[in-house]
């Protein structure tokens, strides 16, 4: 095998591909509090997001529909696996460290990314970084709101 | 120049003149299935634009020494050689531009700003590039006129049942495709521009994905505007054509002001040139000008039948093998088609596929090729796209077919 090959397994990583292939946590949020439409229109992926908080304003329930390439289907099973239950300052801190993981050369990950460190060889793909990232754009904006529908783009437009 | 005795031409001897071809990408020889973005350039290209810098870099049309009178002569000589490959009356009806882009937008702002009302109808298909789609909405919106498209059918030919409904006299303006980047489509032009021509509509055709691949002639498709880039044809990037026919060339007004396209000026008001001048402010892209003409004779040394029928050769041969790859479906017309091949895979998203063929070296566009409102038409978000020029061979195909095999399998 040689060292490009190496690359692309590490980007599709079997668990990646079957996040993709039948991801978790996919489907309608009835009692949602908060629903965003996270879109990448450079290349058409579009993620629902549905989130129910708790009484401190942790995520209780997420839920995402969508559809778009293995890499953004993939991340966003994984991250509403990892992130339910979790608390505001947790989910805070839990972007923090998978916009690191799949942006810098930083090997020293932390361990409590878990499951989200199969993620890591996105870094190797500058342009794919918006595929992984495309969710949590969605869920840091379901963090700003408490209630409603709000829509996030990686590509801000300027006018609208 | 590249004419065997037989008159064919010897493809694979002709990849030699272009120095890209020998690159290689994470470890594999290049595949390059991406001309419908932009062509790679020959030799005859590269070094007639080194050799303008090194021997004749000066400024166009306002120098009366040596350097600029040599590059205001290869300057204008271009403008000369645009005008015979594609048939203009003369010379003065080639406005050299940045692109088609900027073309389509020359005419949009300053031909429609002076000539379109309120209430006036601008024609468009639903296969048109953004280009020829977002340049129109911005003067619709400005002048409160509408736009009207002629739909796509499912075969990705155009609807053309529904024109004589479409085009009707509110009609001033219909602009649209040659050839269909993402799709390959081939549009009757000829037969478009005399139907226009019958209600009184002023034409537009955008000959990006055309100029370059199969001989075209203004006179013969009988439009009033045409636009192209000289980079999908083998000219460097940043330099484009848009062709006027004389007689409404002459009426549209200046649209960008500056330097070199005016007669006399006072601090109050300003006279302006003749076409084409009047559209070109400011110091032009000699270098981009002069390289375009180094590829016009280049193309036209190999011949643009030739060209055609070679990219035509390649399309069919992939479709024939695509056919046979299990979840695979070709979007665009089965016969009668550019080489531009657009198509999904049910194993892998457009992105996922070229990021893997990518690390084999085969390069295609994957997304929605500045075609978002037709990949809708087509019920996708994006696709893959292959699209093949004179320096591709059959041995590219049958490597691209593989690649797609190991895609399908790892995606499966």
């Amino acid at each position: 095998m040689n060292a490009e090959l190496g690359d692309l397994e590490e980007l599709y990583q079997e668990v990646i591909l079957d996040h993709s292939r039948r991801p978790r946590n996919f489907g309608e949020l009835a009692d949602a509090a908060v629903r965003v439409h996270g879109d990448n229109p450079s290349c058409g992926d579009e993620i629902h997001l549905a989130v129910k908080f708790d009484g401190n304003g942790g995520l209780q329930e997420i839920k995402f529909t969508g559809h778009g390439c293995a890499i953004s289907q993939a991340s966003a099973s994984l991250m509403t696996m990892k992130l339910k239950g979790k608390s505001r300052a947790e989910v805070e801190e839990m972007f923090r460290a998978f916009h690191d993981l799949v942006t810098s050369g930083n090997n020293d990950a932390p361990k409590k990314l878990g499951d989200l460190l199969v993620m890591r060889g996105v870094r190797k793909f500058p342009q794919r970084v918006k595929c992984a990232m495309l969710p949590w754009r969605a869920v840091e904006q379901a963090l700003r709101q408490t209630e409603g529908e709000a829509t996030v783009s990686t590509e801000e437009p300027e006018f609208a | 120049m590249h004419k065997a005795a037989t008159s064919r031409v010897d493809w694979s001897a002709l990849r030699e003149d272009f120095p890209i071809l020998r690159e290689r990408v994470n470890g594999h020889p290049l595949i390059y299935f991406d001309s419908a973005a932009s062509s790679q350039k020959p030799s005859a290209v590269l070094d007639v634009v080194r050799n303008y810098y090194e021997h004749e870099n000066a400024n166009v049309h306002r120098g009366l020494h040596a350097l600029s009178m040599r590059a205001t002569e290869h300057y204008e000589k271009s403008r000369q050689r645009v005008a015979d490959l594609i048939g203009a009356a003369t010379a003065d009806e080639i406005v050299f531009t940045r692109g088609t882009t900027e073309s389509i937008n020359l005419v949009a702002q300053a031909w429609g700003g002076k000539f379109l009302r309120t209430g006036d109808a601008i024609l468009l298909t639903e296969m048109e590039h953004h280009s020829n789609l977002v340049s129109w909405q911005l003067l619709a919106e400005r002048i409160g006129a509408h736009l009207r498209f002629v739909p796509v059918r499912d075969d990705g030919t155009l609807a053309l049942e529904k024109l004589s409904s479409l085009l009707t006299s509110e009609v001033k303006m219909f602009a649209f495709t040659h050839v269909s980047n993402s799709l390959g489509t081939i549009n009757p032009v000829a037969d478009l521009c005399q139907k226009a021509h019958a209600v009184g509509a002023v034409t537009l055709v955008d000959a990006a994905q055309s100029i370059g691949h199969m001989p075209l002639n203004v006179q013969e498709l009988g439009c009033d505007f045409l636009a192209f880039s000289g980079h999908k044809m083998c000219a460097p990037t940043g330099i484009g054509v848009l062709y006027g026919r004389s007689a409404i060339l002459e009426s549209v007004p200046p649209w960008h002001g500056g330097g070199e396209m005016i007669v006399s000026v006072t601090l109050e008001k300003s006279s302006f040139k003749k076409p084409p001048h009047r559209f070109e402010a400011g110091t032009p892209n000699i270098a981009g000008a002069i390289g375009l003409g180094a590829a016009i004779d280049y193309i036209e040394g190999i011949g643009r039948t030739e060209i055609f029928q070679h990219d035509v050769d390649l399309a069919k041969y992939a479709l024939e093998r695509m056919a046979k790859l299990p979840g695979l479906r070709v979007i665009g017309p089965t016969k009668n088609r550019a080489g531009v091949i657009s198509f999904v895979m049910d194993a892998a998203h457009p992105h996922d596929l070229t990021t893997f063929a990518d690390r084999y070296g085969l390069a295609m566009r994957g997304g929605h090729h500045c075609n978002q409102p037709l990949m809708r038409r087509f019920g996708v978000t994006g696709t893959t796209r292959a699209s093949f020029y004179l320096y591709n061979t059959r041995e590219e195909i049958d490597r691209m077919i593989d690649i797609l095999e190991k895609a399908i399998q790892f995606f499966k």
